[in-house]
């Protein structure tokens, strides 16, 4: 217990714990956004997390809960509002996407007596993971990862073929639901590492790199979790050495590596 | 003799999204063992109608019943499948939850068995359609819902894909139920033809429909005698006049001749 505590009271040692749990969870969930198409839309999710932050300023909720609720909210009123069809499903995320974080941004103005590091919120301050925050990723993981071995097969035959799915019975609305609720809570925990504007580079780039590498959905799902630990790990190692932001160097590793796998790796597996 | 045991039944069915109907007062009657072939000009509302059958579209007036515990296969339109998703067939099939070996052996049955192991994203249009038949099949259904199957095939895997759909409805005596845009083709795979625009605008059997006004007045002239000269050929023959004489014994080997009595 003694190496633990003394482990966990190192701020680097926390930041790369805390990382190496959301590359656990960005990994499959990752995966789904490259495979569903759903980049765009996980990005508005995360834009409405700074909504979630001003919202749980002004209510004095806790901030995760305050950003997975407004990020389920956004996403069931985005499900609703593309089935009516008055606009294009991108101009509709466009707009709430942008929306919700000027609106954030625009409550937190209204409250000075919140000092808040904004640029933390926008790029991540993963150097600055509290106890708290490992407990909040782990539990949030723990969750996400029963949820999604649990549903796997559904998952998997609503993206392959929603109509083949609701054929062969999968409740295939709870699925799509289930889903969502997955990645709300993911950009709430993520938030915390690389923040608002780089959640989906975090999702997507370890997915899509992985996706040269495999043959099959599960060893891409593994390999996207390997290659976004890979590149929490590099990034802070990054960080530390030369003092770059933390985020934004979790990033830059992980687009490192998608080019390396890239430019070795001509043609995908199968 | 097997009994006829129904499938599905639709009364009066009609769905309307805003505007008028897109199917309308649908009347039908799928028994086992039956091939049904919908045709119809585009928008008729071909597909609505099997996807009234499949549930996946609620009636907006009519009524509905499907056999309790019927399985069914479906094989949709066409498979747009992303190529970020890395799939073999054999993962494609076995997401139906049915053991390898009875995957195997489906898509032994579709004649596409060297697929097993194969990407989804590297098959032509007509080992897409085999394999999806094959999916359906594993699932061991009393009913087969196809929707133009044949979309994407070149035109003599067309003719193999329609026979193959006739010979696993007597292997398996399931039911099945297709759209088809491929009238020549279609006519000599099925047992009875419903001519669809919105309405029912005239069903029966193949060889009688191209004579119906309705169909004519649906597909054109042209259409309806060209599809008339293919039925006929097999079961009369024409004299010189154009005058109709009885088919030689010869002609009596075909499949269709049976209906030779009533025509």
């Amino acid at each position: 217990m003694a190496l633990i505590d003394s482990i966990l009271d190192d701020f680097f040692w926390r930041a790369l714990i805390g990382g190496l749990g959301v590359a656990l969870v960005a990994g499959p969930l990752g995966c789904f956004v490259v495979w569903r198409r759903m980049a765009y839309f996980g990005d508005t999710l995360a834009h409405s997390a700074l909504l979630g932050i001003a919202l749980g300023f002004l209510f004095q909720l806790p901030l995760n809960l305050a950003i997975a609720g407004t990020c389920v909210a956004l996403a069931i009123v985005l499900v609703i509002l593309a089935r009516s069809r008055t606009l294009a499903t991108d101009t509709l995320l466009g707009i709430l996407a942008h929306s919700a974080l000027a609106i954030g941004l625009v409550t937190l103005s209204f409250m000075p007596e919140v000092r808040l590091d904004l640029s933390g919120y926008l790029f991540g301050d993963l150097l600055a993971m509290s106890r708290d925050d490992l407990l909040w990723i782990y539990g949030g993981a723990a969750i996400i990862l029963t949820l999604l071995y649990r549903l796997w097969r559904g998952l998997l035959m609503t993206t392959i073929h929603e109509e083949l799915a609701r054929v062969e019975g999968f409740p295939v609305e709870r699925l799509r639901l289930a889903l969502m609720l997955m990645f709300s809570l993911v950009i709430a925990v993520a938030m915390k590492i690389v923040g608002v504007l780089l959640i989906t580079a975090l999702l997507i780039i370890p997915a899509a790199t992985a996706r040269r590498l495999a043959n099959t959905p599960e060893r891409m799902v593994l390999l996207a979790v390997v290659i976004g630990m890979l590149a929490v790990s590099g990034g802070l190692s990054l960080s530390w050495l030369s003092d770059s932001p933390a985020g934004p160097s979790v990033v830059v590793a992980a687009f490192t590596m998608f080019l390396l796998v890239y430019g070795v790796v001509r043609r995908p597996q199968a | 003799m097997l009994m006829t045991e129904c499938l599905v039944t639709l009364k009066n069915a009609t769905v309307r999204f805003d505007g008028p109907p897109v199917i309308d007062g649908i009347n039908l009657t799928l028994n086992r063992g039956d091939i049904v072939t919908i045709i119809g000009p585009n928008g008729a509302g071909k597909t609505t109608l099997i996807k009234s059958i499949l549930s996946i579209q609620k009636l907006s007036g009519g009524e509905i019943w499907l056999k309790p515990g019927a399985r069914i296969g479906y094989v949709p339109q066409h498979l747009i499948l992303q190529p970020t998703l890395p799939l073999s067939v054999r993962r494609f099939l076995m997401l139906t939850g049915e053991p390898e070996a009875r995957c195997r052996e489906a898509l032994a049955q579709t004649g596409v068995s060297h697929l097993f192991d194969a990407s989804i994203h590297h098959l032509s249009g007509g080992e897409k359609q085999r394999v999806l038949i094959a999916r359906a099949l594993a699932r061991n259904p009393d009913l087969l819902v196809l929707d133009e199957p044949a979309q994407g095939v070149d035109i003599n895997g067309q003719a193999a894909l329609y026979d193959l759909i006739r010979t696993l409805r007597d292997q398996l005596q399931c039911g099945v139920i297709m759209i088809s845009h491929d009238l020549h083709l279609v006519m000599a795979a099925t047992d009875q033809v419903i001519c669809l625009n919105q309405h029912i605008c005239c069903s029966g059997r193949p060889e009688d429909i191209s004579a119906d006004p309705a169909f004519i007045e649906t597909f054109g002239q042209q259409v309806a005698e060209s599809l008339a000269v293919y039925h006929h050929h097999h079961n009369h023959q024409h004299t010189l006049h154009g005058d109709v004489v009885a088919g030689d014994g010869d002609a009596c080997q075909h499949e269709d001749c049976h209906s030779h009595g009533t025509h």
